[in-house]
This record gives C-alpha cells, structure tokens and sequence, in this order.
C-alpha cells in the first residue's frame, strides 16, 4: 500500500511537471504572447511581466525561475488588469467555484447512486427503464444547453428562483442543477450496471441464503462493492465538473475562478491562462490522486495486490 | 404469467400404458446422427449482432435520427435560397415563418440554413475525431498489448501520464496557443482523445493473444503484423465500435463548449456550439427560437448517439447483456 | 426416520428471449433426518435450479415455481412469503455454493460475515455473536481463529474459504444444509479434505445434507442415498448401494461407465454421446431417447411410468415394462 501511494505520488508529481512544462513552452511560442518581448501598452504591467518571468534571461533560465515559482504558488500578474495577480483573482475566484464544485458532486453522487440502485433493484421494470431514460438524456444535453433552459423555464416564466449571480442559497440551485445532471447521470447509469453485476455475485446469493433482509443485502454486501466504479471515475468526473464551471459562470454570472479564467482566454491574458491553467491541472492531478488512495481504502484486496504484484 | 401446459399430444399417443402398442416396445434402430441434432439455425456473430440491435428500438431511433441528420447536413443548405453567412439586417430576430423555418439571427441570418450548416460542423468534427482516435488508438493499443513486456510497460506508463492531464484543459490550452479553427479544434480533441481508445484495444488485445487460434498464427511462422490485422482486429471490433459511438458525442459536446469559451469555430461560419453562444441572450429578449434549434440539435444528436452506442454495447456483447 | 424434506412434483420455468425454459418439470424427492442426499447429473440438468427452489432462491423474475410443493417439516415452502422464508434461511435450512472464491464478500472481515446471520436471527449479543464464530472456525478447522476473524476473504486460500463458507452455513445449527457443488472448484486433495469435513460436521450435529453434484466420486465418499436428474426430471434414484451397483436407467449406467473406476481396472470408459435435449421444447417422450443405447419406440412417444423396484429404488424408464423384457429376451 505504502508502495502504491508512493508510486502514485511521484506519478502526479509528474504529471504536473509536464502541464508546467508544456504550459511554459506553448506560451513561449505563441507570437505576441508577453515571452515575445511585444511592449504592453502599459508601464506597469510590463515591468511587472518582466520581474516575473525573468524576461531579460535567457529561455532555460526563465524556466527553471517559473517551475520556481509555481513550487512557490506564484503565478504572477494579469497583463489586462494591472492591478491584479493570478493569486489575487485564484484567491477570490476559488471558494466561490469550489462552492459549487463541492455542492455539484454532492448532488450528483448522492441523486445519481440512488437513481442508479433503485433502477437495479427494478430491473426491466417501468421506473429502471424511466430513470435509464432520464439518465441517457443526463448525458445528452450539454450543461450550457440546461443552463439556459432551467434559467428561462424556472427563473424568467416561473419566476420561482434567481436567474444570475451567487448571493444567496437560492441563487445556488439552477447552476447546482445545470452542473450536476451529466455527472448525475454518468453515476446513475455506472451505478446501475455495476449494482446489476453485484447482484449477480455468489456472495450476495450467500446473504440471501442467510436470511437477512432486502435492504441488509443491498445496503451492507452490494452497494459498497457496485460503488467501486463510481470511485474509479471520481476523478473524471471532478475534471468534468470543473471545466463545466467555466460555462456555467459564465452564464450565471457567477464570479467564480472559471469566469476569470474564460476571461482570460477571450482577452488573451496569457499569465492568467498560464496560471489557472497549471493550478487546475494540480488541483485535479491532486483529486485523482486522493480518490486513488480512497480506492485502495475501500477495497481491501488492493493492499495485497499492489504488494505482491508489480 | 400463464404457463403454457404441454399436454400437445398427437392423436396416435396412447393416454395410458396399457394402450401402448407392443411394438413400440422393440429395440429402435439407431441412427447415426440422431444423438447429435442442432435444432435452432446458425447466425453469424454480424448477423446476430443486427438482430439484437434491430430489436433495440431506441438505438433504430437513434440511428434513422442521425441518418436523417446526415442527409440534412449535405442536402440541407442546397435547398436553401439562404447562405450561412450572409445577413440581412431588416430580417434580424424574426421569428419561424414559412420564409425563415426556424426564424433569423440578430444579423438577419437564416437558422435553418445555419443549423445545417451546423450539423456540417459538428457531424464532421465528431466523426474526424472519432475516425483518428480509432487509427492513433488502434495502432498503439494494439502494439502494446501485443508486443507485452517492456514495451507494453513503457507504453502504458504514458498513457497513464496523458490520461491524468485533464482532456478539456489541454484542449483549451492548445487551441489558444494554435488559435481556432476546424483544424485546429480537430488536432486538439485527438491530441489526448486516444488514450480511451488505446486502453480498450490493449485490453482486448491481451485477452485474445492468449486464444489457441493467435498461438497457432504464430506458431506458423506468420508476421506480427498480419497477426494484428487478420487475427485480432476483427475479434476487438466490438469494443471499439462501440467506443467510436461514443466519442462522437464527446467530441460534438467539446466543439460545442469551446464555442462558449471563444475558442470555437469562428463567425461568421456556423457551428451549434457557436449558435448557441451567439444566442445566449435571448433568455431576456424572448428570441427563443435562436437558442433552441442549435441547442436541441447538439442535445439530439448527442442523445441518439449515446443511444446507438448502447444498443451497439448490448448487440455486440451480448455477454454483458443487461 | 422422521421426514424433513418432501418435494412433490417441482417444475420451475424460466422465462427468457428465446421463450420458457422448463428447467424443472416434475421433481419428486424426499430427505430424512441425518441423512444425505446427492443429487447428480450434467450441467442444465435442473439439479441446481431444485436446490436454489428449495430456499426459493431462484432468481424471480425470470425464475418461477409454476407447480408443486415443498414441505419442510410441516411447512409448504412454496407457499410461504418472502418474509418468512427469510426466517428459515440460514436458521434452519443454510446453502453453500460452488465457488468460496466468490461465495465471500470480499470487502467484509470474515467474522462480520460469519456473525451477521447470527445477529440477525439470534438475539445475541456482539461478543457471543463472536465467541460462538470462533467456535465454528475451530469445528471447521481454521488454525488461529481469532486473529482469522478480522481478516479478508482474499487472505485466505480456497480450501480455508470454503471450510469458512461451511462454517457460516452452520453457524445457526441448521437442520438442512444445501451444498450446491462444493468441491467443484477445489483442487482434488483440499476436496477430499472437505468431504471428511462435511461427515465430520453430520455425525457431530445430525444435520441433512442435500449434495449437489455432477462428480461421482464425491457421491460415492458421503452420500446415502443418490437421485439422478436429467432434463429436469429424476430419472432414478435409490440408496447409493443400488445407484453404484445395480443401476437401472441406461443414464445412470452411462453415467457410471464415464467415470474411471479404480475398483474396475481395465474397463474402458464409455462416454455418452450427443447432448441433453433443449428446454425450451422438452420431448413429450423420455428425454433421453435421442442418446439412449436401448432406446424403443415408446421412449420417443410416452414418458415412461415411475417403477418402484426396491423400499429405496425408483425409476422412469420403460425397460422396466413387461413387454420390454420380453423383447429383449427374445
């Protein structure tokens, strides 16, 4: 196990290094990216770039000092507003996005596993073929597409929630709701299949034969073994969630990292690209690691395996 | 449910043992095949395959839809008096009407002819992605399951590194840096989009190798190659097709969403994705019918693609029938 | 002896693409106290599908109990609602499978499996529940049982697997114990050690067992009396005495001509040729006409009439009418 951890460590160590990297040496080749010495109309800015790439250096300095300054958590200032820093616009972006990051996988694991069991348990019945439906539909319709729905459904005919902005707990749902569905239904439908399969398995016939309750065997003996996929794309889903907040700021106006980082992506802030762009790859490198070790927790034949084999 | 009771007697079968016949109780004649006799007819695995899916009828669905929007997509635009590009400013925001089907954009555009154009676009980035995920994917999961070992180990180390960089990110990274266009948007979705794919084949690969029939290709003497070809590429087509069915979808869906970003294709060329994005605005101006026609059609191309690939799943494994 | 088990007329269907599958069409067994029964045959025979009926532990749907009964003790089975059967599993009738590599959960401590049943029908408390756990292991032979409580399945070996599999199978002291191929997936010397194991167990807790089995040597190690199945029916049975030297079903004799035989050295073995017939349509004859080496006209047409040769001996075949002897006589 300890092997295992370690060895998935330096992996994401790794990976992280190449999206540093390649990162760096993207922007380096883009012409009129701020590497290419074009004078920004403003003073400050451009003193600012240069003190913090180091562009009176030469390229293999100025990239060991950036793989510096990510170890450092420094991402240097914005080009388009000289007033900001990546850190600064990270630092006020971040909570509000892992608000809703966090809110989006909450609903979506917990809705879509039960929506996935209950459709198990009734297999080629009504409600499994009704929530599979539902589920295929999940998949189907892009985030950005439900976004405007529920806006112009919920918010503008309805008029029962907030259309925009993130003030309050009602302003939390429709983008709660616009996010989570695809997740949602990847879950519902994984659980599914994988709920369908366990049921299967000689030691549920076991449990059965032992004459505990309906409920003690699905709860106890099948859902913890069916979850193991959904754990395995834990971390695809967290990478699916997080570009989805992109959209999904943007159409809420929400003022979270996505909105910035889309913001400096149309007004080619290349620091702030640069910089969101290597703090999201952590982040999500860092969570997959996570569900990684969460995976070898749950499972106990993991321990084993990884010992012996390699 | 009723169960059928088997009392389907001939005339001639006696109701009792004493009315049996005494003959019928000599020693029968036995002949040679009579142990041996298959009674339901042979299918191949292609023709079984489309038996099952031809009875799926949310996977026919799926495919008559996107038949239909394939010949939309080449057919459409040429019955339009429209071009995909030109506006006419007195028409803009009109709404459906038997001149403009499905009404006119803010510059007077016709949506009708946009959205076929649009189906252009997204069908063919779509199937581009698909297609060269298949050749990227093919070869160098074919290669490491097949060669095993080292290789194999080298290979999928790699594939473990680009599979942890997360696909959009890149995707996005690179086109900022390539700059938008249908070739670009391409050459991103596929950078990484052929680690799935990759994985799939290796693991079928693996599997199959092991079968007497590949060992007695060997034994013979015959190349790695044709091995590859002859051998394990028509027995790992299952997966595979069903994986391309799906990365269609997830390809629509990523053009779509980098049209949102900025990062689509560019105006005055129509994608959905780009569609939608221009339409956003309507949710306050009432215009729905702008946002609704590209945004249905990315939803229902998505939808009947996802479905197909299920039915695919369900008719070409029937092992894992559910 | 007291009756604790009879089966009369069992069928259950399956229903699936291609139609009904009548995997059971008729079944008569009885079992005694202390006694053990092996059901043997081919794969698809029905012997599974009976065993699994008895618990009502067919998959439903598509399984279905269309016909009969199944008295356990006093008590139709068949009759009985899902809950209350729930009170009769594992507490008086409890089932081993054939694979102990996928009969334990395996992301469970052994003695939380081995303890559930007894919480869950006992009312004791954690630290009996354990006592008694530990008990079993030892009676099953498990060296160390405390510390081999709070391991995992994976960390045991097969044999040990399934000495645990009997353990929590014996855990609430049922009076029936239903082994559906136990030793089918061992290596051959843990078998042996495994069928010394279930003889040691009934003299020790006078337990029923019904043996499913398509080996015959197993049957020929601990069962008392042996039913044939074939085609979903019972074709013979009889005490294994009877079964093993005087059989009278030309399926039964195929049987025992297919399997080597140390006690006949020099026999050549006989297979049978061909396949059991398909059950979506089951003959209206003897199914097994088609393969039989003795086969009449009659079988094809008419199953046969159920013969009683001996207390013990039954069988379905019409080379045990009159009119057939007399040919063959002749």
């Amino acid at each position: 196990m300890i092997k295992y951890i370690v060895k998935r460590f330096f992996l994401m160590i790794l990976t992280i290094f190449i999206i540093a990297t390649l990162t760096f040496f993207l922007m380096n080749a883009i012409p009129g990216s701020p590497f290419n010495e074009e004078k920004t109309s403003n003073a400050v800015v451009q003193e600012n770039l240069e003190k913090h790439f180091n562009l009176d250096k030469p390229l293999p300095v100025q990239y060991v000092l950036y793989l510096k300054s990510i170890v450092t958590f420094d991402f240097g200032p914005s080009i388009k507003q000289p007033t900001e820093t990546v850190n600064s616009l990270l630092g006020r972006g971040f909570p509000i996005s892992a608000e809703l990051g966090i809110w989006t996988i909450l609903v979506a694991l917990i809705s879509g596993i039960t929506l996935g069991v209950v459709a198990a348990l009734r297999h080629n019945k009504l409600i499994d073929y009704t929530a599979m439906t539902i589920a295929v539909l999940g998949i189907s319709i892009p985030n950005f597409v439900l976004a405007t729905l529920v806006i112009q459904v919920i918010a503008v005919d309805l008029k029962l929630l907030p259309a925009a902005t993130w003030n309050s707990p009602q302003h939390m749902i429709l983008p709660i709701i616009a996010l989570a569905t695809g997740p949602m239904a990847i879950i519902a439908r994984l659980t599914r299949s994988s709920m369908l399969e366990t049921l299967t398995q000689d030691y549920i016939k076991t449990a059965r034969a032992k004459g505990l309750s309906p409920f003690k065997i699905v709860v106890k003996h099948a859902l913890r073994n069916a979850l193991m996929p959904v754990v395995t794309i834990l971390g695809t889903l967290l990478a699916g969630i997080l570009t989805g907040t992109f959209v999904i700021e943007k159409i809420f106006a929400i003022p979270g990292m996505g909105k910035y980082f889309v913001q400096g992506i149309n007004q080619r802030d290349y620091p702030v690209i640069m910089g969101t762009t290597v703090f999201y790859s952590t982040f999500l490198v860092l969570m997959l690691f996570l569900v990684d070790i969460m995976y070898g927790v749950l499972d106990p034949r993991i321990k084993l395996h990884k010992k012996g084999g390699e | 449910m009723l169960t059928e009771t088997k009392e389907t007697k001939d005339q001639h079968t006696p109701s009792t043992s004493s009315e049996i016949p005494d003959e019928w109780f000599k020693p029968k004649e036995k002949d040679a095949e009579g142990a041996e006799t298959v009674v339901r007819p042979s299918l191949s695995y292609w023709q079984d395959a489309w038996r099952r899916l031809r009875g799926n009828t949310l996977a026919m669905a799926g495919l008559v839809f996107l038949i239909l929007l394939g010949l939309m997509a080449i057919f459409g635009p040429i019955f339009s008096p429209y071009t995909v590009s030109q506006g006419n400013l007195p028409e803009q925001n009109l709404p459906p009407s038997a001149d403009h089907w499905f009404g006119t954009d803010n510059l007077g555009r016709d949506v009708f002819t946009r959205t076929w154009y649009g189906a252009r676009i997204s069908l063919f980035v779509g199937l581009m992605a698909a297609i060269i995920d298949f050749f990227i994917g093919v070869t160098y999961g074919g290669i490491a399951g097949y060669k095993g070992g080292r290789t194999d180990n080298v290979m999928m180390r790699i594939i473990e590194i680009l599979y942890g960089l997360p696909y959009l990110l890149v995707v996005i990274l690179l086109l900022v840096v390539l700059g938008p266009s249908l070739f670009t948007i391409i050459v991103a979705l596929t950078v990484t989009g052929w680690v799935g794919m990759a994985r799939i084949v290796r693991g079928q690969v693996l599997q199959i190798k092991q079968n007497e029939f590949v060992l007695a290709s060997q034994s013979f003497g015959t190349k790695t190659s044709r091995i590859i070809r002859k051998n394990l590429l028509p027995n790992t087509m299952g997966p595979i097709i069903v994986q391309m069915t799906l990365t269609v979808p997830t390809a629509i869906f990523a053009e779509a969403f980098l049209s949102f970003l900025g990062l689509g294709i560019q105006s005055p060329f129509a994608s959905w994705g780009v569609m939608a994005n221009d339409a956003l605005g309507v949710i306050l101006s009432g215009d729905w019918w702008r946002l609704f026609f590209p945004a249905f059609f990315i939803s229902a191309t998505m939808f009947a693609f996802n479905v197909l690939g299920d039915g695919l799943q369900d008719a070409l494994d029937p092992k894992l029938r559910r | 002896m007291e009756k604790i088990l009879d089966i009369k007329d069992l069928h259950v269907s399956f229903t699936t693409y291609g139609g009904e599958v009548q995997a059971v069409r008729g079944v008569n067994l009885d079992l005694h106290k202390g006694e053990t029964l092996a059901i043997v045959g081919e794969s698809g025979c029905g012997k599974s599908v009976t065993a699994n009926s008895i618990m009502k532990l067919i998959p439903s749907p598509p399984g279905k109990i269309t016909q009969g009964s199944i008295h356990f003790k006093d008590q139709d089975l068949t009759k009985m609602s899902n809950k209350d059967i729930r009170k009769i599993r594992g507490v008086d009738i409890s089932m081993i499978f054939q694979d102990p590599m996928t009969a334990l959960n395996p992301t469970l401590t052994v003695g939380d499996q081995l303890t559930e049943g007894l919480k869950q029908h006992k009312k004791i408390s954690s630290h009996d529940a354990n006592e008694q756990a530990i008990e079993m292991l030892n009676l099953v032979g498990i060296p160390n049982p405390k510390e081999r409580m709070k391991q995992h399945p994976h960390q045991f070996s097969g044999g040990m697997r399934q000495r645990i599999v009997i353990a929590m199978a014996l855990i609430c002291e049922p009076e029936l114990l239903i082994a559906d191929e136990p030793t089918t997936a061992l290596d051959v010397t843990i078998q042996a050690q495994i069928l010394q194991l279930f003889n040691k167990i009934q003299e020790q807790t006078g337990v029923s067992i019904i043996l499913i089995t398509h080996d015959l040597g197993v049957v020929a190690k601990i069962a008392d009396r042996i039913a044939v199945m074939y085609a979903g029916k019972v074709i013979e049975v009889g005490t294994r005495r009877e079964i093993f030297y005087n059989p009278q079903h030309p399926y039964t004799q195929g049987l025992l001509n297919s399997v080597p035989r140390l006690d006949q050295r020099g026999d050549e073995l006989i297979p049978i040729n061909g396949t059991p017939p398909d059950l979506f349509s089951p003959p209206k004859g003897c199914p097994f006409t088609a393969r039989c080496p003795k086969a009449m006209e009659v079988c094809e047409n008419v199953y046969p009439v159920h013969t009683k040769l001996s207390e013990t001996q039954e069988v379905d075949c019409w080379l045990q009418d009159e009119r057939a002897k007399k040919y063959i006589a002749t």
